[in-house]
């Protein structure tokens, strides 16, 4: 059977303690996966200072074409997978065997990954502004006529990985060609995106010990947050919510991402149905960037019953089907609890799925072992329905009225929010609110990323800090 | 002893606890000792000699090349009203040492836990070390030490970041040759280890990556309040580092049982329940359901009885117990 090892300065580690990986049809074994102790993990990070020196001993210029080689290796070579080698039709295979994402998703997030990797010089360009990188080798420098000086927050950096969607590690991928070292938790489902991108890193010549696969269970998962100076933290808010006063840690937790709809546009709301529709279901509705409610000042029930339409239309296809749109939940029991929550919540007076009256069906689906939900648009005729502000990992959004005067101050925390108006005074309350963290003026899907600036924090501010420097001479 | 049914060990909360004392020890000093108690009454047994009687017992198990006679012990465990404090005391006294103690109330740790305050429990457990340095950094030549699997990784973690050499600086000592940065390096030779669940891949990680490859003896334990406790067969690679507990037959004997049927014992290999029954001139407990599990384990040479191996919480309780918070 396959085994995939944990690794520990780069080095593979069998442990003597391994989860097994099943697949999500058949139940099938596909792997085991080592899993290292906390304890092993802390004394891993009492390293990285080493490892840190070593990737800062790399120009940056050539540590971006490494990146950038990576990105072709990922996408290309036949590497190592453990005790095996793995060519890439066979990492999207076990990828979509164990977290039932359909091969199509696998792939296309996997796209991401590769284009971030390739395209390494555009992202952090994004992510500084166009800083010179010549400045990280030395320290300090000057640009455009100032003396500019960055220093490491932390001589590691932790990721506690999900296992929902690979596209997310388009996110922690560029920790390297910054000169930080990573310690990787992947989810338990999904180790094979991060090894894989780590075996292209040691393929392409990024040193051994600035990479560490360190599969562990939540303790250890704690230890990475300690003992990193920075990390990401994936997670729902019963997991999130322990860090959400530490800014070590950078939290990736539900998005209720939406899409907000003016009152000059709302009488040509049905120009606007397809890209609602693919903001809510575009990759099976699994990320935080998929909207999870939609708001109007007006004809609600009729937007409602619109997407509910297009939305009605999407089935359940095999894994390997090349027009998959929805995913198999790799544990049978979620979506049975998610389907029992909604039910449960639509009990408070006020909701309507109305998907599920076009569709006629019931939005569970169950087959074997396998289990899917099929895509939900529930009307809320208040913005404090229960349901209103709810966040699923399939596709779901609620269409809520509110006018659009109270709409921002009301949406709450809101990841993406793409405001379909050209109404400069709205325009200007959502350019000045808080609690959007990225705005799309005008009908843009909000699953669509522009890669040159910062998606969910700034992993450059999070691992640099600004130094005030002076130098004279003697 | 199956006609007595079995031992309900919430009968031992709450008092008196003189009706457990055996009329035979009337008027003899007694100790009690407690378990649980973060909410409610905490279960209490009484002792007059057992505790003493099984650590000697104990002690005659421990290599002298590891545990020297006459070296002074370090207890990084629980304090408070519990056995295993006054326990180890006895068996460093009894082999000629003296053991030094920290303060450490497992009862406040769960506490931080339940209420989800990972960075005071961690703020607590920085508390226990610094008290340990300072013992090591006392000049107590110690060589032996009692510890559980998460204070000894704590430990290890603390030497190795440099935390007792510095310790030897505040103190303005000279740092000895070859440094303070692992347990052999600070001077100990034999750890007696146990509390709480050890498993396999610990015990290796123990072995190699704190304890020089074997170079610090190590020998786990399985006990509690009620049995007084279990040793270990050596561990070793060859073994998978697996670790296989032998009850201190004839005072307390362990079956591995079916856990929906205390009179059926499980084949060797299968996993059941473990069922305690501890008979001494002192306490009498038939047939007790201890809250793990673990794999049924033939008898060998030092011990020509039943064990058991890959003790852990028993799996229908798992889930809902905070253990393991020292």
């Amino acid at each position: 059977m396959l085994h995939i090892p944990a690794l520990r300065l780069g080095k593979p580690y069998t442990s003597l303690n391994k989860t097994q990986l099943v697949h999500h049809v058949t139940g099938e074994t596909i792997a085991e996966v080592s899993q290292v102790n906390g304890s092993q993990i802390v004394r891993d990070i009492s390293k990285m200072e080493e490892a840190r020196n070593e990737l800062q001993a790399i120009p940056m210029a050539k540590l971006m074409h490494m990146v950038k080689e990576a990105g072709r290796i990922f996408a290309t070579d036949t590497l190592p997978c453990g005790d095996q080698m793995q060519t890439f039709e066979d990492y999207i295979r076990n990828l979509s065997s164990t977290t039932g994402s359909p091969m199509v998703f696998c792939r296309r997030n996997a796209g991401k990954v590769e284009y971030v990797l390739r395209n390494i010089d555009t992202i952090i360009a994004g992510l500084t502004r166009g800083l010179d990188m010549s400045i990280l080798d030395t320290g300090h420098g000057t640009q455009d006529g100032r003396t500019l000086c960055f220093v490491p927050t932390c001589s590691s950096f932790g990721a506690i990985l999900p296992s929902n969607s690979p596209g997310v590690h388009s996110l922690w991928a560029p920790t390297p060609a910054l000169k930080i070292p990573l310690i990787l938790k992947p989810g338990r489902e999904e180790p094979w995106t991060p090894f894989r991108v780590i075996q292209a890193y040691l393929k392409a010549g990024i040193p051994p010990a600035a990479v560490n696969f360190c599969p562990t269970d939540h303790a250890g998962a704690s230890e990475i947050l300690r003992g990193t100076g920075r990390s990401m933290l994936f997670g729902d808010s019963t997991t999130t919510d322990s860090y959400k006063n530490d800014h070590r840690v950078e939290l990736h937790g539900p998005g209720y991402s939406k899409v907000l709809i003016g009152e000059d546009k709302i009488a040509h709301w049905k120009d606007y149905i397809d890209i609602i529709a693919e903001s809510i279901a575009a990759n099976g509705g699994r990320s935080c960037i998929n909207v999870s409610a939609v708001w109007v000042p007006s004809h609600g029930k009729e937007i409602a019953h619109a997407l509910s339409e297009k939305l009605a239309k999407i089935q359940v296809r095999a894994y390997d089907d090349p027009n998959a749109e929805l995913a198999a939940f790799a544990n049978p029991d979620v979506p049975d609890r998610i389907s029992g929550m909604i039910d449960n919540l639509l009990k408070t007076p006020g909701a309507t799925d109305t998907t599920e009256k076009v569709r006629g069906t019931p939005r569970l689906v169950k087959e074997g072992r396998c289990a899917w939900l099929l895509p939900a648009i529930v009307h809320c005729e208040t913005y404090d329905h229960p349901l209103a502000n709810k966040e699923f990992l399939f596709p779901y959004a609620s269409v809520v009225e509110c006018p659009q005067s109270d709409m921002v101050k009301l949406i709450g925390p809101t990841l993406v929010a793409t405001a379909i108006t050209e109404d400069k005074d709205f325009a200007h309350v959502l350019l000045n609110s808080t609690n959007v963290d990225r705005l799309n003026l005008g009908p843009i899907p909000t699953n669509r990323l522009t890669w040159d600036q910062p998606h969910e924090g700034n992993l450059f501010t999070h691992l640099y800090k600004q130094r005030a420097y002076q130098q004279s001479g003697f | 002893m199956r006609l007595f049914g079995t031992f309900e060990d919430e009968w031992l909360r709450g008092g008196p606890v003189q009706r457990w004392i055996p009329k035979g020890y009337a008027g003899k000093p007694t100790y009690v000792f407690e378990t649980g108690g973060t909410t409610g009454l905490p279960k209490t047994r009484i002792v007059i000699d057992d505790f003493r009687i099984d650590y000697e017992m104990m002690s005659d198990t421990l290599p002298d090349k590891y545990f020297p006679k006459g070296s002074n012990w370090l207890m990084l465990g629980p304090s408070g009203p519990r056995r295993l404090r006054l326990a180890i005391e006895h068996l460093a006294q009894h082999r000629g040492g003296i053991s030094f103690c920290i303060d450490l109330d497992p009862r406040w740790v769960v506490k931080l836990i339940k209420m989800r305050e990972i960075g005071m429990a961690n703020l607590y457990k920085e508390h226990a070390i610094e008290q340990v340095l300072t013992i090591l950094a006392g000049g107590h030549d110690i060589k032996c030490m009692f510890t559980t699997p998460k204070l000894l990784a704590a430990l290890d973690e603390a030497l190795r970041s440099g935390k007792l050499e510095d310790k030897f600086r505040q103190l303005g000592k000279k740092i000895p040759a070859g440094g303070l940065k692992s347990i052999k390096a600070a001077g100990i030779t034999g750890i007696f280890s146990g509390g709480t669940e050890f498993t396999p891949q610990f015990t290796r990680e123990a072995y190699e990556e704190m304890l020089d490859n074997g170079d610090v003896y190590m020998t786990p334990t399985y006990g509690n309040t009620l049995m007084g406790l279990a040793c270990s067969k050596p561990i070793c690679p060859e073994d998978g580092f697996k670790i296989s507990y032998y009850a201190p037959q004839p005072r307390a004997a362990i079956q591995v049982v079916d856990p929906k049927n205390f009179d059926k014992v499980v084949d060797y290999g299968q996993t059941g329940r473990v069922l305690l029954t501890t008979l001494t001139k002192e306490f009498f407990v038939p047939r007790f359901a201890e809250r793990d599990e673990g794999e049924r384990e033939l008898p060998f040479e030092t011990y020509p009885w039943d064990g058991v191996s890959g003790v852990r919480p028993f799996s229908e309780f798992a889930a809902t117990t905070v253990v393991g918070v020292y």
